[in-house]
């Protein structure tokens, strides 16, 4: 990706040096250099800047986070609980202020309430905020209440006076899994409702926590967002299709496929794409970061992937076990490039009504079949269609 | 005076309201509501039942796979498939992970800051702390040196003023009992849990390809390959991996987790060994089935109910006596709202009638929660760790009284004790340490089956829809950490027709029937003395002994309403 080398960083200077800052916290410089290499590979970015995200991960002036939750599972939560390079620990204690986060912060009711509103008030347009879930529109928001106020005003409110916004999972992102078929309580992503400030898409159920941490210190660092498709997703974690780097694309180009669950093919490593994998039509890091400090991932360990950081995959990409369409007259893999494209042209039409009824059209006939490419207009060269070029 | 209110109740899964009505420095009436509401199940239907899983499983992300395995069940149950030794090996492993990994969190990071000053922390001498520590065991992470460099990375942190997600909480109240250096060792292990909980968890990726979110379930077995000759299978690195996350898992266990519950709770007997249990019904669908006939005597944590506190009768369980209410939930009833029904017949329509947000106050007397009131035989009923240590110690598992009888006798309190905000804290700190036990043994069972030369991990027939019968129902029940849990799915023309889940939170959190009988937060409360009603740590201590899980608990099915939109034929 591009270096930013345009972004002014809003962390000049540190009244510490970082070797005292290390020292007070008691974290050895060799472990911390090691996590903000880690970072600064995550983020694509040349070695060289791995000692500029030290200083700014370690800047005493902690910038406040408020982490909110609305439709949500916590799932995006416990995801950030695994952080590996640096620790929930680390994130909490020495790198930024976790003002408001109501799975883990200690006070509750009013007391916690204050802590978030005190944040909007005083630190105005210099907060990041996190949002985790849907938001749920339909009658006056009656669906997700805190404190008796809902969501929508919530989110308008302490959103709308952020820095920035992190919209932390596929629900948060594009409306998830409450917005899916029939929709009940008009449950939409933060964009939709959030204007005038910058959001950005992080995707996934969960989002991974290396990309999001990731992001995190890409804004400490260059005081501004990375840049993202058109679907507000940074490239450095969603620029590239799993097909792309999947370790069994070997496989699918030979016509070697699983076809039961635990045959032979299943236990070699086999590609999944006749199990109904969404490799093809998915853009996520998941190839190369995995999941759980590099463990493993779902192709990985043999379940087909589910498309879970492609907007409304609940109802485009299932029935999740039945493949991909095969085109006549055209090989798989031919087949599949073209529905990858078809999909991020569709995709990049977001929520438009046409998606929706075709949404719902596609719970009969299988989800992606049909799928047109037209909607979003052409897509240039493989993987450059759902990408803005800014 | 007017009702305490707290909302949101924090470090819980989700949104939760506790409205109390206090006199005379006790809580004599409360009123628990759900705040959000998804309608996932409305979402469910006219798919795919093979995909249900993975809608289930987003019912919650903290207890991550517990929905995902009943769904799996159910659907298992209604088309007569028995899965392989093998997944049934693996489900196991999964789900006992998933038990001490969530125990542990919900212990040092979601339930200890009701007993714990951090801010106290910071007076302890680390050399009396360290005494201390090695006074209760063997645990290596316990000397002077070790907890000054905890006290000196609080004091960094707190130097700077901003205390994030431990400002503005109920520091310096009268409630707090600790001693400094109790204090200071539980900020110090607080810190090693939250590192802890993120390996031991690592055998969900194993097994289960990520955590949370697990991506390996299938209806009829598990998508995760078996072969000690592959890499790209289950294989013997990973088995030694899994069998040193058991291990860690245990070694924390018996030496943090349970050393920590026994010291804290002992300063917190007088009065908290003896209030907060209130209603005294307890109902444990049991779990960790020996083999996958489905027989639930093969399951290692038993089925049974417990009526009226008396331990003397275990009493057998029917899924057919499940039933909701919805008079007080924001829900409506074709037939009327007074007669609860069973989740096959199911038929629920939202109608939020409560205040329009923002709001101050609920009306406590109409409908306040979108939570259901499940019923069981009628009656309100506790479910969770509670509910299956007694299950279980009352139908005679060996272990599980030799753990129960060992944390009484070390508290020495009575077995009356269990019936309180602290033995219900207590019984989870028992089942983490038992479950850790018997972890060990699912593993080797998996290594056994792989030495024996089985592969199959999928039952392979009834995959195809168009195998399967034109109607089928069937039940998943499972023991999800917060308590039991069951999904009912009808399945017609190979499509989910109707599905509904009822939830260890809804059973617990729900409110009021159409009887006026409280759920079990509700009547928990009742009698609980709040020193300073601005500053309620007394509700979060009782409420959060349950280990609230908000999402799971609200939910919504309708039999009839949108039938016509999204009727399907999958065949």
């Amino acid at each position: 990706m591009r270096e930013p080398t345009g972004v002014l960083s809003t962390r000049g200077s540190t009244q510490k040096s970082l070797e005292e800052a290390l020292a007070e916290h008691g974290i050895t410089r060799r472990q911390f250099l090691r996590w903000c290499a880690m970072i600064t590979a995550t983020l694509a970015l040349p070695a060289r800047y791995t000692r500029r995200v030290a200083e700014a991960v370690m800047n005493p002036d902690r910038p406040s986070l408020i982490w909110l939750e609305f439709q949500d599972c916590a799932g995006n939560t416990e995801s950030f609980l695994r952080a590996e390079k640096p620790t929930v620990a680390e994130i909490v204690l020495e790198v930024l202020s976790l003002n408001y986060h109501e799975t883990i912060m200690a006070p509750a009711g009013e007391a916690s309430r204050k802590s978030r509103d005190e944040t909007v008030e005083k630190e105005k347009g210099k907060y990041l905020v996190v949002v985790e879930g849907s938001i749920p529109t339909k009658d006056d928001g009656v669906y997700c209440t805190i404190g008796g106020e809902s969501a929508v005003d919530i989110a308008k409110r302490v959103c709308g006076n952020a820095a920035a916004v992190l919209a932390v999972g596929s629900c948060a992102a594009f409306g998830g899994i409450p917005a899916a078929n029939p929709n009940p309580t008009g449950a939409v992503g933060v964009r939709d409702l959030v204007k005038g400030v910058p959001v950005v898409n992080l995707p996934g159920c969960p989002a991974n926590v290396a990309n999001v941490t990731a992001t995190i210190v890409h804004f400490l660092t260059f005081g501004a967002l990375p840049e993202t498709d058109s679907l507000g997703r940074p490239l450095f974690a969603y620029g590239q299709r799993i097909h792309d780097n999947c370790p069994r694309r070997a496989h699918f180009d030979a016509g070697q496929f699983v076809q039961e669950w635990g045959d032979e093919g299943h236990r070699l490593g086999w590609c999944l794409y006749k199990m109904g994998c969404k490799g093809p039509v998915t853009w996520h890091n998941c190839p190369s970061i995995q999941w759980n400090g590099g463990t493993s991932w779902p192709i990985g360990a043999g379940h087909p992937c589910i498309s879970c950081s492609e907007p409304a995959f609940w109802d485009r990409a299932s029935p999740f076990y039945r493949h991909l369409p095969k085109v006549a007259g055209f090989g798989v893999e031919t087949t599949a490039e073209k529905v990858g494209l078809g999909l991020a042209g569709l995709t990049a039409a977001g929520f438009g009504a046409h998606a929706v009824a075709t949404a719902i059209r596609r719970r009969v006939s299988g989800v992606l079949a049909g799928t047109a490419p037209a909607e979003g207009g052409p897509p240039g060269e493989r993987g450059s269609g759902a990408r803005a070029e800014s | 005076m007017p009702k305490v209110v707290v909302d949101p109740v924090t470090r819980i899964e989700g949104h939760l309201r506790i409205e109390a009505q206090v006199e005379g420095g006790k809580i004599v009436d409360a009123w628990s509501s759900g705040t959000m509401f998804r309608g996932i199940e409305i979402i469910l239907r006219g798919r795919d039942p093979r995909d249900a899983w993975l809608f289930a499983q987003r019912i919650c992300g903290v207890c991550t796979m517990v929905h995902a395995i009943t769904s799996v069940r159910a659907v298992e149950n209604a088309l007569g498939i028995t899965i392989p030794p093998l997944a049934n090996v693996m489900r196991n492993i999964i789900y006992a992970m998933q038990h001490i990994q969530d125990h542990v969190i919900h212990f040092y990071h979601l339930h200890a800051l009701d007993w714990v000053d951090i801010t106290s922390a910071l007076r302890a001498d680390p050399a009396q702390t360290s005494a201390l520590a090695q006074s209760i065991s063997d645990w290596p992470l316990s000397s002077t040196d070790y907890f000054k460099g905890v006290q000196d990375r609080l004091k960094a942190f707190v130097s700077g003023g901003r205390l994030g997600i431990f400002a503005n909480a109920y520091w310096g109240h009268p409630a707090y009992k600790l001693p400094p250096e109790a204090n200071l060792m539980a900020v110090a292990h607080y810190l090693q849990a939250l590192d802890l909980q993120k390996e031991i968890i690592k055998a969900h990726a194993i097994l289960g390809a990520k955590n949370p979110n697990l991506q390996t379930f299938l209806v009829g077995g598990m998508a995760r390959p078996v072969d000690p000759s592959s890499q790209n299978a289950l294989n013997a690195d990973q088995i030694q991996a899994l069998r040193q996350q058991a291990r860690m898992a245990r070694e924390f266990v018996e030496k943090v987790y349970i050393p920590d519950l026994l010291a804290i709770a002992g300063y917190y007997k007088d009065p908290w060994a003896s209030i907060g249990e209130g209603l005294g019904n307890f109902l444990a669908y049991g779990e960790f089935p020996k083999d996958p006939s489905g027989d639930p005597k093969s399951l290692l944590l038993p089925r049974g109910l417990i009526l009226d506190r008396d331990l003397s009768k275990v009493h057998p369980v029917d899924q057919s006596k499940v039933a909701e209410y919805v008079s007080h939930s924001y829900y409506e009833y074709t037939k009327g709202d007074g007669v609860p029904l069973h989740p096959f017949e199911g038929e629920t329509r939202p109608k939020y009638i409560g205040p329009k947000p923002p709001y101050r106050f609920l009306d406590t007397d109409g409908k306040y929660s979108w939570l259901k009131s499940p019923r069981y035989d009628d009656k309100p009923v506790e479910v969770g760790p509670l509910a299956r240590m007694l299950v279980a110690y009352a139908s005679g598992v060996k272990r599980v009284r030799e753990l129960v009888d060992f944390v009484l006798g070390k508290l020495g309190a009575p077995p009356a004790a269990l019936f309180s905000t602290l033995g219900r804290t207590a019984a989870r700190g028992i089942e983490a340490l038992y479950l850790a036990e018997l972890l060990p043994g699912f593993i080797d069972e998996l290594a056994t089956l792989m030495k024996q030369g089985e592969r199959r991990i999928h039952a392979g027939k009834l995959w195809d829809p168009s195998t399967w019968p034109r109607e089928a129902r069937g039940v998943g029940m499972s023991e999800a950490p917060r308590g039991a849990l069951a999904h009912w799915v009808i399945i017609r023309d190979g499509t989910i027709a109707n599905y509904q889940a009822v939830v260890p939170t809804t059973w617990n959190g729900s409110p009021r029937d159409a009887k006026g009988r409280r759920g079990a937060y509700e009547a928990s409360l009742i009698g609980t003395p709040l020193a300073d009603p601005d500053r309620p740590v007394e509700i979060l201590r009782t409420i959060h002994s349950f280990d609230p899980c908000l999402a799971c608990s609200v939910h919504i099915t309708d039999a009839e309403s949108g039938r016509e939109l999204f009727r399907v034929d999958v065949a």
